[in-house]
């Protein structure tokens, strides 16, 4: 049946675009290749990781700017704070940078993701930490592809809070240059703020399925 | 509420009164029209904000609409190639016609997933296709996760929006619904938002954690390299397409694009066009299958329902171009009185409008009513962020509804406009109907209005007042006082 649905299909809309009239264009590649984008690849061109921290700050998303050389200590901060209010392990996946965890405090637990974490396992976890693949300022939004440091996508859904590293370099000025740095054969997630709903009565309330916390930690030189 | 009666199409609410009459009990309802006027201005100006802060907002428009004109007119092309590469990627494709085999293709594969329920993202194909009602005389319970659809589907109520379909409902309603209807909600729960959000978080979680098969929808689908899109808010999205071993995805053949950075257009434009943010808190892509992430079958469902007969449309075909943002439900003047539910159809609003009847065909009286559902201020045109527009396309359906009618049925309407066709063109007979029309004025106005006409013309004056005709036309003045001068 399957097979047949789609011949139909198929025919449908050959046949509807030749009575439309729209089947005289040149070949799609061809034709996609010359269609103009007269819109900006970026919105802006300067002060792009000052923008990226405004705009992720105005989404209710926490976040500091710290030199590289604070990183590990403003990760055992802000990971020792929220186990003073939640217990549990923090969750780490591969590939984090060491560095990153040196200096955390000793009554800190972490937890491995291999073998894979239960999604009920998941639930239990104080926080989740994770770098980014890339962070777009026009829009504050953090990129995760799940690779090597980001963990599989439960990783950062299930858990309540997660504490994203982005470095500046992976700041990009706008949606064009960020989405040309991805692999599209990854999974992706794209992160604006924390978990939020429009729903009732069109108004923004933060707080529903996903992690209801965002830190951000911005790496700078 | 009943049960909608089942129709081949797109089931959900035929039964329903044609627009005219559902319009006159929705406009009845002071609540109703209080929470629409309040939910649709607060988002209006944070739209109009969040759009002028893009200087080229016009150029992205233009982008979009070029794409998505391009795309339809090679859609054959891009279709395979988006079949070819989701099954490279380890997913399986399945084409449907219509919504029956939609349906049929998801309980099948449920069925073979040894499930009897499924986590839903929201989706406006499986609204249209009416999955969860099929599901349902299946034996397969489908639990809907976003918070509006939740409140709809607990408050066995329909959707009235297509971005927030409980738009009718005021938070303290919202609390009521959650008390009645849902076991686990916290005692003392208030209806300040946040802690109806955090009901629903509860609520769900345990679904979430268990559940072995997903349903969504997308609002894109990339047929260069066979990825899908989900833009939503609140992480019920993440969760369906992540943590179940088979995800299911009902897909309307116009939601395809060309390539991966289309999406730079098409993520610019839609978040600020529906919720008004420069970004919807989470978008997921995903490409076939990710061993070690995610679910281990996938399965893409091509929807057809309707959409080659609106493809084959010259004028509406515009309307696939749709991306589902509602911005003209938000702007609309009847839509903002009237409310969703006044459409009979998933699809509300201006949009709805003109997709309906160009999906379901104008022989429905429901569905040939809807073109006349405007005031063609043209509001909903100037706010696409697909350029849509909306009013030609509203014009040309009419037109469409007027022919169909004038072979069927004797119409007083229509003989009334030959009558005065035959009138105007012919001076003689325009001044003998316009001295008869002064003459009359006596019999049938009252304090210069006239309220109501005597059959056949009753029609007329149902819903509106006519001036009373002047005792003297202009022409015959000009006749008397400077006839000579001429």
């Amino acid at each position: 049946m399957s097979a047949s649905a789609k011949d139909a299909i198929l025919a449908r809309i050959r046949a509807a675009n030749r009575v439309a009239g729209a089947d005289g264009v040149a070949d799609a590649d061809a034709g996609y290749a010359a269609l103009s984008r007269d819109y900006l690849r970026a919105h802006h061109d300067a002060g792009i990781v000052e923008l990226f921290a405004e705009r992720a700050a105005d989404y209710r998303a926490v976040v500091e700017r710290v030199p590289g050389s604070g990183l590990a200590a403003a990760v055992a901060r802000v990971l020792a704070a929220r186990a003073a209010a939640v217990p549990g392990p923090f969750v780490v996946p591969d590939g984090l940078p060491g560095g990153w965890l040196d200096g955390l405090p000793g009554e800190i637990a972490l937890a491995s993701d291999a073998p894979p974490l239960s999604p009920a396992a998941l639930d239990q976890l104080a926080g989740v930490v994770t770098g980014c693949a890339v962070a777009i300022a026009e829009t504050g939004t953090i990129i995760l592809d799940h690779g090597p440091g980001q963990g599989r996508r439960a990783l950062t859904l299930v858990p309540d809070f997660h504490l994203v590293v982005v470095q500046a370099a992976q700041v990009a000025a706008d949606l064009p240059d960020a989405f040309a740095r991805l692999d599209p054969a990854r999974p992706h997630t794209l992160i604006s703020g924390p978990s939020a709903t429009s729903d009732i009565e069109l108004i923004r309330v933060e707080g529903v399925h996903g992690p209801r916390n965002l830190h951000v930690l911005i790496a700078e030189p | 509420m009943t049960a909608p009666a089942p129709h081949p199409g797109m089931p959900t609410y035929l039964g329903m009164p044609a627009f005219p009459a559902a319009a006159r009990t929705a406009v009845a309802d002071s609540q109703l029209r209080a929470n629409l006027t309040h939910a649709t201005h607060t988002i209006r100006a944070k739209r109009a904000g969040a759009v002028a802060e893009l200087s080229d907002w016009e150029a992205l428009r233009q982008a979009a609409k070029a794409i998505k004109d391009h795309t339809l007119a090679h859609l054959d092309t891009y279709l395979l190639r988006l079949e070819e590469n989701v099954t490279r990627a380890g997913g399986t494709v399945h084409w449907a016609q219509d919504a029956g085999e939609a349906n049929a293709i998801v309980a099948g594969l449920v069925r073979a997933a040894g499930a009897d329920g499924v986590v839903k993202v929201k989706s406006m194909a499986t609204q249209e296709t009416g999955l969860n009602e099929a599901l349902a005389a299946d034996g397969i319970s489908a639990l809907e996760t976003d918070l509006a659809e939740l409140i709809v589907q607990l408050g066995h109520d329909r959707p009235s929006h297509i971005l927030v379909p409980a738009i009718h409902r005021n938070r303290a309603e919202i609390r009521e619904i959650f008390r009645r209807e849902m076991p686990d909600a916290p005692a003392g729960l208030t209806d300040d938002p946040p802690a109806l959000a955090g009901a629903a978080r509860t609520h769900l979680r345990q679904a979430f954690l268990s559940a072995q098969v997903g349903v969504s929808g997308a609002n894109f689908a990339i047929a260069e390299t066979g990825s899908l899109v989900v833009v939503e808010s609140e992480g019920n999205g993440r969760m369906c397409v992540t943590l179940p071993h088979t995800l299911i995805s009902v897909v309307g053949v116009e939601k395809i694009l060309p390539s991966w950075r289309d999406l730079e257009v098409f993520l610019a434009l839609l978040p600020r066009s529906s919720t008004a943010e420069r970004m919807n808190p989470y978008t997921s892509t995903w490409t076939g299958i990710t061993p070690g992430d995610g679910p281990e079958n996938f399965h893409l469902v091509l929807l057809d329902n309707g959409r080659t007969s609106a493809l084959a449309d010259r004028t509406g075909r515009q309307a696939l171009r749709c991306i589902r943002c509602s911005a003209c439900l938000n702007v609309c003047p009847v839509y903002e009185r009237t409310g969703g539910h006044a459409y009979g159809s998933p699809y509300p609003g201006p949009i709805g409008a003109i997709i309906t009847p160009l999906l379901r065909g104008i022989t429905d009286p429901v569905d040939a009513s809807l073109p006349f559902a405007s005031t063609l201020c043209g509001a909903c045109y100037e706010v696409c962020p697909v350029a849509i527009n909306i009013p030609e396309a509203l014009v040309h359906l009419r037109a469409k509804v007027v022919d169909a009618k004038r072979e069927k049925t004797f119409s007083t309407e229509r003989v009334a406009f030959d009558l005065s066709g035959r009138v105007l063109r012919s001076p003689r007979l325009l001044a003998a109907a316009q001295r008869a029309a002064s003459a009359s004025r006596k019999l049938v106005a009252r304090k210069g209005r006239i309220r109501r006409l005597p059959p056949p013309l009753g029609g007329w004056t149902e819903t509106r007042d006519a001036p009373a005709p002047p005792p003297e036309s202009f022409r015959a003045w000009w006749a008397r006082t400077r006839g000579d001068r001429s």
